[in-house]
């Protein structure tokens, strides 16, 4: 099954998020092996050359590290890995507090909403 | 890198048909998947029925890795027309044969684990299968070349949407690095994240050369949409 993927954004950029995605949350452990460029991009069905060059960005971050007899892995820097994944959740949290705004919440309110929701939840 | 395809000033009149290609220019590099989108009557199967040595040019130039459309580019360039030119009481394995014969660079052994692969049986005749099921031995044939330009005009318009990932899997699987896929179609939202580069070509000229990732940061919309705009009626 191709992954789904948003028409309207560069498709690169969306690979970048999701294999960011599975390292930060761990499905992808620090020091694993990463598949080859070819079978995800026909995991993902997406083109080859874009695969290499969603994978080229990651390593520039250094995220994902390539060897050179073994394939790619991911960075064993764990502190790294984190960091990342504080950047990612902080700019789920911003959209989330601009999109409470358009619903006319200002942060104090959204904060407390969650609050009551969070234990009404339990 | 030395382009794999370069096409100059290329044009096609057919007499009543004046400018079917017009002046049309274009470089293909090597290890590209290219998209040629274009509305009916655009001039795409004229453009690929002359980089397939099938029409000669009224006027212009193609080269493929250096030659002119002929034989030696018929034994580098597998081509899926439009329609299907196989003998209909043939086997499947029959015409695998066949093509064994033909192309030097025909794997067998491809084409038979793709026929397994879609539930093909090669002792059948072709005029027994479904339209849809011709069209994957078609392509079949036409992928287990190792070629290095493959011209599919309209590949997937006839298959199941499950089919279909399949077969695009099996282009992104099959081709090689070095080998370039130019292909037609009209169902772009189904193609366009296996795409490099899109072409669109109006009236037998190529208004447009660039790839899918830069149309959508540039556009922020897919391909399909911004297609839509363009050739808007």
């Amino acid at each position: 099954m191709a992954w789904s993927l948003n028409a309207d954004r560069p498709i690169y950029s969306q690979i970048v998020e999701r294999l960011e995605t599975q390292i930060v949350s761990g499905q992808y452990k620090p020091g694993d092996k990463l598949p080859s460029v070819r079978e995800l991009a026909a995991e993902a069905g997406v083109n080859p050359n874009t695969m290499q060059k969603a994978f080229a960005d990651l390593e520039r971050s250094g995220l994902i590290i390539t060897q050179r007899t073994s394939g790619r892995t991911v960075t064993e820097d764990v502190a790294m890995i984190q960091q990342i994944q504080k950047s990612l959740a902080t700019e789920q949290i911003l959209s989330f507090f601009e999109r409470m705004e358009e619903l006319g919440y200002d942060k104090e309110n959204t904060l407390k909403l969650m609050e009551l929701i969070s234990k009404e939840a339990k | 890198m030395e382009p794999l395809v370069q096409i100059q000033d290329l044009t096609k009149n057919y007499s009543g048909h004046p400018g079917a290609v017009s002046n049309l220019t274009l470089e293909l590099s090597k290890g590209k998947i290219i998209g040629l989108l274009g509305p009916n009557g655009s001039g795409k199967t004229t453009l690929i029925k002359m980089l397939n040595g099938l029409l000669v040019p009224t006027s212009g130039k193609i080269l493929i890795n250096g030659k002119n459309p002929g034989i030696e580019t018929k034994a580098m360039v597998s081509y899926l027309p439009e329609r299907t030119y196989l003998q209909q009481h043939l086997s499947v394995g029959e015409i695998i044969d066949f093509f064994t014969d033909f192309y030097a660079d025909f794997k067998p052994d491809v084409a038979y684990g793709m026929l397994q692969n879609l539930g093909i049986n090669p002792k059948d005749k072709l005029k027994t299968l479904s339209k849809g099921t011709k069209e994957k031995v078609q392509l079949i044939l036409v992928m287990s070349r190792q070629a290095d330009l493959y011209i599919l005009d309209e590949p997937i318009a006839g298959v199941d949407p499950a089919a279909r990932d399949y077969i695009l899997r099996t282009i992104i699987n099959n081709y090689n690095e070095n080998a370039t896929i130019l292909l037609s179609t009209h169902l772009i939202s189904d193609i366009e994240n296996v795409l490099d580069e899109v072409i669109f070509i109006k009236n037998g000229s190529a208004i447009l050369h660039t790839s899918v990732d830069s149309i959508r940061e540039e556009q922020g919309k897919s391909v399909d949409t911004y297609f839509r705009e363009v050739f808007a009626c």
